[in-house]
């Protein structure tokens, strides 16, 4: 056997600085929020073809071909029993009242449910389709309630928000609408 | 008893928002089997390798979130016309990337995960025979 060369003193410390390096990756990996949103993996991709029936007897159905006329707008995925949706309600009347169109998904829903719902926070849909398999909220990668895509003229999906919408996000989701209307 | 009481109401309203999700009847295939013992085998395999994307930590085929039938008896549906159960996988994760599977794919991120164990091995065993020879020829 060769003579065992005395390792350097530094080396000493090199298992320790391993083991608090893995140790400050797992600490961090504990602490950190998980992310716990799917995003689409649909954004730039056109809309599934689909045809829904009328949610409610008021507005009607929705279909791929309402999508693309040339108007950018947005699509609210909602349900009746969702309460983040209710929340999110003072600003899609906010935006329908700029002129926004805003068309609605509703996710496994009751006519008299979404009515009733509508009738209390108020109704900002141009057009509701009734999704009662999740049909649509499978095509287009859509994981919960409420979310909301910005989709443009040609009927491609431009932007995920994920989430109920607060006053913060108004902004945001106007830029969005314009990027997808020029 | 008005305890009792109060605690139904308590119970009767929290119950409503639950209930409300289930008043929509199941997609047909959500809670039925394929009629089919293969196709439903196949179905059934796929199911358990798919992630609940509202309960995230449980396959579509233990969850009994509404949005997990939807995705079983879309599953189920698309078998039953001859889909290829791999097709399907490749379906959803087109719309919710790799996250919605629970069978790990080699990509360009996960590649290290494979060769790593196999360059370690190798590293091993080259130390060890050479350990062993200078032990034979000592």
């Amino acid at each position: 056997m060769s003579e065992p060369h005395k390792p350097s003193r530094w080396t000493l410390w090199l298992p320790l600085m391993l083991f608090l390096g893995f140790a400050g990756l797992a600490m961090s990996g504990l602490f950190r929020p998980a992310e716990r949103e799917v995003e689409s993996a649909m954004i730039g991709k056109p809309m599934p073809q689909f045809t829904l029936r009328a949610a409610v007897p008021e507005r009607p159905g929705l279909s791929t071909a309402d999508l693309a006329d040339g108007k950018p707008r947005l699509l609210n995925v909602f349900a009746s029993w969702c309460l983040p949706c209710a929340v999110e309600a003072p600003q899609l009347a906010a935006l329908e009242a700029e002129g926004i169109e805003i068309v609605g998904v509703a996710i496994r829903d009751r006519p008299e449910d979404v009515a009733a719902f509508l009738a209390r926070h108020g109704n900002p849909f141009s057009r509701i389709g009734a999704d009662d398999r999740s049909e649509v909220q499978l095509g287009i990668g859509s994981s919960g309630v409420p979310e909301t895509f910005v989709i443009d003229g040609q009927g491609k999906i431009r932007y995920q928000h994920i989430g109920e919408i607060r006053p913060e996000h108004l902004a945001l989701l106007r830029d969005k609408l314009k990027e997808a209307g020029s | 008893m008005t305890r009792a009481w109060l605690l139904i109401a308590v119970l009767a309203v929290w119950a409503a928002p639950l209930q409300a999700q289930d008043g929509v009847p199941p997609a047909p295939y959500a809670n039925v089997q394929l009629a089919d013992p293969a196709q439903e085998a196949k179905a059934h395999a796929l199911m358990l390798t798919l992630r609940c994307l509202k309960c995230q930590s449980q396959s579509i085929a233990d969850s009994d979130a509404p949005m997990a039938g939807d995705m079983r008896s879309l599953v189920r549906e698309r078998i039953a016309a001859g889909e290829d159960p791999e097709a399907i996988r490749a379906w959803l994760v087109e719309r919710y990337g790799d996250y919605v599977s629970y069978a790990p794919r080699v990509t360009p991120l996960t590649w290290p995960l494979y060769v790593i164990p196999l360059v370690l091995l190798a590293a091993v065993g080259l130390v060890l025979r050479r350990r062993l020879r200078k032990g034979d020829s000592a």
